[in-house]
């Protein structure tokens, strides 16, 4: 065995421990139902649209992000909240911390193994969309083309997917901190809980508007600064009818995200280091 | 370099117990505890003892309320001291979607061994442990007995100087059990400190140098297996050569007929061999064997914490009682 130095302590153990997390998650066989359902749910698309005039490319644009994000939060939600408290339910944790593993290194790699399938689930996605946009592109007359907003082939959608997917991550960040210390249900109901608030969140902000009490307004204020913002992530509308999104929006709201990430990963890494698994 | 491989300090252990007014339950009070290099140290209690929970403060998994202890020199919480030691924890459980190969290339690689050093480990340790074709199928589809060895082979993979064994025997059929004791006690020839915590005390009699009894989280008594002063119940004399009748006039009735005109008799404590035999010999009797029933180490302790459970606060008295 060679020496160890830190940089294999902070990069070589949570590197392998995220290999091995997307290996175990590839072989989930629900999560080639969920990709299979997806990509049939886009595929679907293309028979809905037919019932448009004209508006069959958005309809498939709208339609295909919409469930590349439902299927994404539902992997991320169900996959990312058992990552941790099925590890603690099941015991397979007291093998895994009795090796040279730190607490922290585990949760870090615990959450890049997670992201990274989540990367190929997207990604698959995102080409059955495309390959269908394409196909429609293909097998539509130039002059009905010409007539469209935007190609169908735009790769300005992808700024949509870049969102989706950093929103994706933090609702993975998100899972993973309530798995530290709750079981695998109340994970999940807490997870998409807070995933539905952070829709509403921009409406905190003006509270004061709506209520007298100050203390209310305060408490508002306070949850505003807190809770995920999940409604900045959303700019599939503007994508799908040709609003333009400037990359400063996009780099803004993936810093946002970054930082709450990482927010996050460090309260959980803390709480996780001082949890006794009885 | 310490000459302990195991040092426990004053380890104690409290849980809350109860939702909205917590009180503390101690689990394990005060447990200190030597154990030399090379040795096999049975770590013995009825259910509920604190076994489990001493091993979970070794492993880290749990921290102490007070006191500490060392592993090969090191504080438990050293990092690099991991390297040079295995667990098995009780009733493993392993990733369902793995294989035995996968998961013992995987904890290999924790331990940053090459990819092709882990495989050959792997590969050794599964036909060590006796896991054949088992080893390609997923962990999801392998019997109890099965799993408890790859948890075996785990501990190992990193060629470990002290392995840390929790109930090694659970789930095991007679040949499973026959295996692992083998193992364990190959383990200790090839020099390492086995750490054998069982509730089955036949299992720790037949392979540990050394044992400690914990009840109720104190450690009431430690003693080399050679030292313990067990009673001879009886003993079991097998002899051939003529017959039943033969026996009986000797006063020897109730023998069991075996196989090839031998029979057995099981003497009494009170009726020494030693006037028996020669009246044997003496009538024609071939002595076949002659077998001693020493209480066992079971019988030996539960006569030790006899009382224990009735006497609150004796367990604390009673440390190094033997």
């Amino acid at each position: 065995m060679r020496q160890w130095t830190e940089f294999d302590r902070t990069v070589s153990i949570p590197a392998r421990i995220a290999i091995h997390v997307f290996k175990e998650s590839v072989r989930d066989k629900v999560l080639y139902g969920l990709v299979l359902f997806a990509i049939i749910l886009i595929a679907s698309s293309y028979f809905i649209s037919q019932l448009t005039a004209g508006q069959d490319v958005k309809i498939i644009k709208d339609l295909g992000l919409a469930t590349i994000q439902a299927f994404g939060l539902f992997f991320a939600v169900f996959i990312g909240t058992g990552l941790v408290s099925k590890e603690v339910e099941r015991r397979s944790i007291y093998s895994l911390l009795s090796k040279p593993v730190r607490r922290h290194e585990m949760i870090l790699g615990k959450y890049v193994g997670l992201v990274l399938t989540l990367a190929v689930n997207v990604a698959i996605m995102i080409f059955a969309l495309y390959a269908l946009l394409g196909y429609i592109a293909w097998t539509t007359p130039e002059n009905v083309r010409a007539a469209w907003d935007v190609a169908a082939l735009d790769p300005v959608m992808l700024r949509a997917v870049v969102l989706i997917f950093s929103e994706l991550m933090l609702v993975t960040a998100i899972a993973l901190f309530f798995s530290i210390f709750l079981n695998t249900i109340l994970s999940a109901v807490l997870t998409m809980s807070l995933y539905v608030v952070g829709q509403f969140n921009a409406d905190l902000r003006n509270f004061e508007a709506v209520v007298d009490s100050q203390a209310v307004a305060f408490i508002a204020q306070v949850a505003y600064y807190l809770l995920p913002n999940f409604a900045s992530f959303d700019i599939k509308a503007e994508v799908v009818h040709a609003v333009p999104v400037p990359l400063v929006y996009i780099a803004l709201t993936g810093g946002y995200a970054v930082s709450y990430i990482g927010a996050l990963l460090m309260v959980s890494m803390v709480i996780f280091s001082q949890r006794d698994f009885k | 370099m310490s000459s302990y491989a195991i040092r426990l300090d004053g380890l104690t252990k409290d849980f809350p117990v109860g939702f909205w007014w917590p009180r503390r339950a101690r689990v394990l009070d005060g447990v200190s505890l030597e154990i030399k290099r090379g040795e096999i140290y049975g770590y013995l209690g009825p259910n509920g003892a604190g076994k489990t929970t001493t091993l979970k403060l070794l492993m880290q998994l749990i921290y102490p309320t007070a006191g500490s202890a060392e592993i090969l020199g090191r504080p438990v919480g050293d990092i690099g001291m991991r390297h040079r030691i295995g667990y098995l924890p009780e009733l493993p459980y392993f990733y369902d979607n793995l294989t035995a190969e996968e998961l013992l290339i995987y904890f290999g690689s924790l331990f940053r061994l090459s990819a092709a050093e882990a495989r050959a480990r792997t590969s050794r340790l599964l036909d060590r442990i006796g896991l054949g074709a088992e080893r390609r199928q997923q962990l999801r589809n392998i019997s109890k007995g099965m799993l408890q060895r790859v948890g075996i082979a785990q501990a190992l993979i990193n060629d470990p100087e002290v392995v840390f064994l929790d109930e090694p025997m659970a789930g095991l059929d007679p040949v499973g059990r026959r295996d692992t004791l083998e193992l364990i006690r190959t383990l200790k020839n090839e020099g390492r400190t086995i750490f054998f915590s069982s509730h089955i005390l036949s299992d720790a009699e037949a392979v540990c140098s050394q044992v400690a009894i914990l009840v109720r989280g104190s450690l009431i008594a430690t003693a080399r297996i050679a030292d313990l002063e067990f009673e001879v119940l009886g003993w079991e004399l097998v002899v051939s050569g003529t017959d039943e009748g033969a026996l009986v006039n000797l006063g020897l009735a109730g023998a069991t007929a075996l196989a090839g005109g031998r029979y057995s008799i099981d003497l009494p404590a009170d009726r020494s061999p030693n006037f028996i035999l020669p009246e044997l010999v003496r009538h024609g009797f071939y002595i076949v064997a002659l077998i001693p029933r020493h209480e066992s180490l079971e019988n030996y302790f539960t006569r030790k914490i006899e009382g224990l459970y009735q006497t609150p606060g004796k367990a604390d008295e009673a440390v190094d009682g033997v």
